[in-house]
């Protein structure tokens, strides 16, 4: 049996519950065996009696005091303790310790408590995101679905549903939507203006939407519908009710959609739908050819063309690369992606070239990317194959750091591509990463490095703080995606 | 889907519809249906002998020597394990009782009558704190305290409540929402309110000045008396609701120490049991969580009627025995138990959240879907028989229950 203290605070009241959590709190102190806190009623006092923890001051107190009681293995311990507890006791006001904010846990909650809501994100793991979209679609909410994995009877089931309760089902797989000015998930702050967007991609919805609000226009809406929309399996069902949207939209004056290229069953329909309309297309399927197209559309063939189209047609202002070789004459052309859709645009522009063209993610007349193959090689690094069990590239540019060493490490390789997407959901920093990533890389200084900032001044991130920062770490920085592949184009003993 | 929402808007409809008043106190013998000689009704899904856990078994060897069945505890354990005492559970006969809940034929019983459809339901009147019977407490000082509450506080308040036509208990708990209690943990308030209610009537019917004097003072002293009530109450009001062809609300929870078992409107009358969990709380001074029993009694059907830790926003006190303990959380418990729950009671409120109404009638498919369980408050019984109540706090209703009753209520329906 160690040392037992009582202090009484005469006519000091406090709640049994507080006291039972000061209790709790004095036993876990240092050399205490056993320790209490208890108004000093004669059958509280039993109880601290039997609890072996009544001294003689504790029971001399009364009904009205409050009784410190603890038992450690010597006075010295017990006084600590009792001091250190001292100031719990006596102190007014309790540290706001719990998160008293609620969030509900579920979409029939969240419905309940904003019954003005209408769009449902849904980011949950895939297996569980149908039931989830199922539920919201049912309450008349339109959905977008962050979330990939989802199987492609889902999709169907889910995008039929959506059709009869007249909302959208964007998704799955949509990273990108600007709706009524809300950038959603990887999104921009984009100026607002009468253009419209039906996008199957989510980078190229993002390269399209800053490159229209960079050069003067504005956006009304960006819908995204998930890469696999336009598969004939699914049949174009969202794009098809967001040109719907779009068509009827008073704001929206001129129509862009961005897709790989559809279904061979799909894309009859679509423009079929496009003609039926009195307003202007611009329809961006990379890397399809041969488009048939009504006449109140025009074809665009990158995501920069789309743009320029969307907004009259001029050409938007190159910047000026100066166009020295590599130092290590290198000829190669080495992209490093974190747009699946910009990896996609810069094959294009190289193979519009005349180069042989390799990819992880190869369009219509790229070979594909393995180890015995040379060439140009343009890889999309938020592919599975990256991605696997790690944040996608977006979130996450370490994923770039491998790759990129290697790159600059390859005599071969002349000029390395980049991109740097901002916005809503990405790195706070990316550029800021890439340049420190390099800094411990050899080789940097005989390498070309050209890249392009997607995202716009408004955003968390700002467009002109990433440029410098890349510029600041020898990357030369060109307007636009297209156009920093049309500038490693340029670079003396690449296009030979 | 249909078919499960409109059962359920009657299920709600019948809760919400319900007039419980608290009537009569008379003997079990005399108005438990089915309740025999030599026959225990205890808290839970039903259990034998063998699977009690030790407060149980101790409750019962008390209550068999109470009743005059047994000599002694030793004699009652061999009746008890022989099988010449019959268990079954409180909830087969119309009846609740809190922890270990021992109904026998002699106890007296508060009456509770839901207006509305005029079925009856019936608690054992609260014992006090401490050394108790339905913590599993069986010494002659707790015999000597039921023998009292038998022969005296019993017939007294019986008496009472005869003679003034009852007490509504639906604006007493409204009341007593708004002045703190939860009426699980907390019955500060509403046993405050009974006793006003009634303590005239037993004046005037009574002929013995001390008598009523200690009558009056037990009450006083008991905190938790109204649990009981609060009890029979929910029983009243959650058996009507019973049967309803394919609704998922939750008609009963209960735990006997061994098992936690769910009744569902649209299962009848099947249990879905699975093993109950430890509660987690704050521990009476001397005893720590290796004295912890795990969670007992028929109390849950508080909760079932959406009081206790579904309306821990109004009483932020109890907030106190989990987590942080920060009282701002209080509210949190409500809305999360919301998320479980078909509709809000529009009369019992909670006036620090906005008079948002109590969550309202448990849905099976919302527990399931959200993964949500419904949180418990509940008291702490020591492991071994006889010793007591050694704690609070909350506990969860095991997800298992849920799951099951999900399934078998597809399975009637048709649904695969």
């Amino acid at each position: 049996m160690g040392y037992t203290l009582n202090k009484v605070f005469q006519g000091f009241y406090k709640d049994s519950v507080a006291l039972m959590r000061l209790s709790r709190d004095l036993a876990a102190m240092d050399g205490v065996e056993e320790a209490g806190l208890m108004m000093g009623s004669p059958s509280n006092k039993q109880i601290l009696m039997d609890a072996g923890l009544l001294a003689d001051d504790g029971a001399a107190a009364e009904g009205g005091d409050l009784i410190l009681a603890v038992r450690a293995k010597d006075a010295t311990a017990a006084q600590i303790a009792a001091d250190t507890i001292e100031p719990e006791i006596m102190s007014q006001t309790r540290a706001a310790t719990g998160d008293s904010f609620w969030r509900p846990q579920t979409i029939r909650a969240a419905a309940k408590a904003n019954p003005d809501a209408n769009l449902a994100l849904i980011s949950v793991p895939g297996e569980f995101a149908a039931a989830e979209a199922r539920k919201a679609i049912n309450r008349g909410l339109h959905v977008m679905m962050f979330s990939d994995n989802v199987s492609i009877e889902d999709e169907i089931n889910l995008k039929n549903q959506a059709r009869e309760r007249g909302v959208l089902m964007m998704g799955p797989d949509c990273g990108t939507a600007i709706l009524d000015g809300v950038p959603l998930a990887f999104a921009n702050k984009v100026t607002t203006g009468d253009i419209g967007i039906v996008g199957a991609s989510g980078t190229g919805i993002q390269e399209v939407t800053t490159l229209i609000s960079n050069n003067g226009g504005g956006i009304s809406h960006a819908i995204g519908v998930g890469g696999r929309d336009l598969k004939d399996e699914i049949g174009g069902i969202s794009t098809l009710m967001g040109i719907d949207r779009l068509d009827a939209d008073p704001a929206t004056n001129h129509i862009v959609l961005i897709s790989k290229p559809p279904g061979k069953t799909v894309l009859p329909n679509i423009m079929k739908r496009i003609g039926q309309s009195a307003k202007p297309f611009t329809v961006c399927f990379i890397g399809a050819s041969d488009l048939d197209l009504p006449a109140n559309a025009t074809v665009a063939r990158t995501l920069k063309d789309a743009a320029q189209a969307a907004l009259g047609g001029d050409a938007f202002a190159e910047t000026e690369i100066s166009e020295t070789g590599s130092n290590n004459n290198g000829t190669e052309i080495r992209g490093l992606y974190s747009g699946g859709t910009l990896a996609a645009e810069t094959q294009l522009i190289l193979l519009d070239a005349g180069l042989e063209v390799v990819s992880n993610a190869a369009v219509p007349g790229a070979g594909q990317l393995s180890d015995d193959v040379d060439g140009h090689k343009i890889i999309d690094l938020g592919d599975d194959e990256y991605t696997q069990g790690r944040p996608h590239p977006m979130i996450d540019p370490e994923i770039r750091r491998q790759p990129l060493a290697e790159a600059l490490a390859d005599s071969s390789v002349g000029v390395v591509l980049i991109d740097i997407v901002i916005g809503y959901g990405a790195h706070p920093d990316p550029a800021g990463q890439l340049a420190e990533m390099l800094i411990a890389m050899p080789g940097k200084d005989d390498t070309i490095i050209i890249g392009s900032v997607t995202g716009t001044e408004q955003d968390p991130q700002v467009r002109s703080s990433q440029v410098k920062a890349l510029q600041a770490a020898g990357i030369h920085v060109a307007g636009s995606n297209a156009d920093a592949a049309i500038a490693a184009l340029k670079v003396p003993g690449i296009n030979s | 889907m249909d078919i499960i929402e409109k059962a359920n808007e009657e299920a709600i409809r019948r809760m919400l519809g319900a007039e419980p008043v608290l009537i009569d106190v008379m003997p079990a013998g005399d108005i438990v249906p089915n309740l025999e000689d030599k026959m225990i009704l205890h808290a839970g899904p039903p259990i034998e002998w063998d699977r009690m856990c030790g407060p149980m078994q101790g409750a019962i060897a008390g209550i068999t020597v109470f009743e005059g069945w047994a000599n002694d505890l030793d004699q009652a354990v061999t009746m008890a394990a022989s099988g010449e005492i019959r268990f079954d559970a409180n909830h087969h006969h119309d009846a609740v009782g809190p922890m270990t809940g021992m109904t026998t034929i002699s106890q007296p019983m508060l009456v509770v009558e839901n207006r509305t459809t005029g079925n009856k339901s019936y608690c054992a009147i609260n014992e006090g704190l401490g050394k108790v019977m339905r913590f599993g407490g069986n010494d002659a000082e707790v015999l000597n305290r039921l023998a009292w509450i038998r022969d005296v506080l019993g017939p007294a308040m019986g008496k009472a409540l005869r003679d003034m036509g009852g007490v509504e208990l639906k604006p007493l708990i409204a009341r007593g929402l708004s002045m703190g209690d939860e009426m699980h943990q907390r019955n500060v308030a509403c046993s405050g309110l009974v006793l006003r209610a009634i303590a005239a009537a037993m004046a005037k019917t009574s002929d013995d000045s001390i008598a009523l004097s200690e009558a009056l003072a037990f009450i006083s002293a008991n905190d938790q008396f109204h649990l009981n009530i609060a009890m029979a109450m929910g029983k009243a009001i959650m058996d009507p609701v019973r049967n309803i062809e394919g609704s998922s609300i939750v008609t009963a929870m209960s735990r006997n120490g061994t098992d936690f078992g769910i009744r569902v409107s649209g299962t009848g009358d099947e249990w879905f049991t699975a093993p109950v969990e430890m509660p987690e709380g704050l521990y009476f001074v001397g005893y720590s969580e290796a004295d912890a029993n795990p969670d007992m009694g028929d109390s849950t059907i508080v909760e079932t009627i959406g009081l206790g830790g579904f309306a821990m926003g109004a009483s932020p006190a109890v907030a106190g025995f989990v987590g942080a303990g920060a009282a701002s959380e209080a509210a949190n418990y409500t809305h999360r138990m919301s998320e479980i729950c078909a509709s809000e009671n529009p009369e019992w409120t909670i006036p620090s959240m906005d008079y948002l109404g109590v969550p309202t009638g448990i849905d099976v498919r919302l527990v399931v879907d959200s993964g949500i369980a419904p949180t418990i408050n509940t008291g702490i019984a020591h492991r071994e028989p006889g010793i007591g109540q050694v704690g609070a706090g909350v506990v969860r209703a095991p997800m298992a229950c849920f799951e099951q009753a999900v399934r078998r209520l597809a399975e009637k329906l048709g649904i695969s």
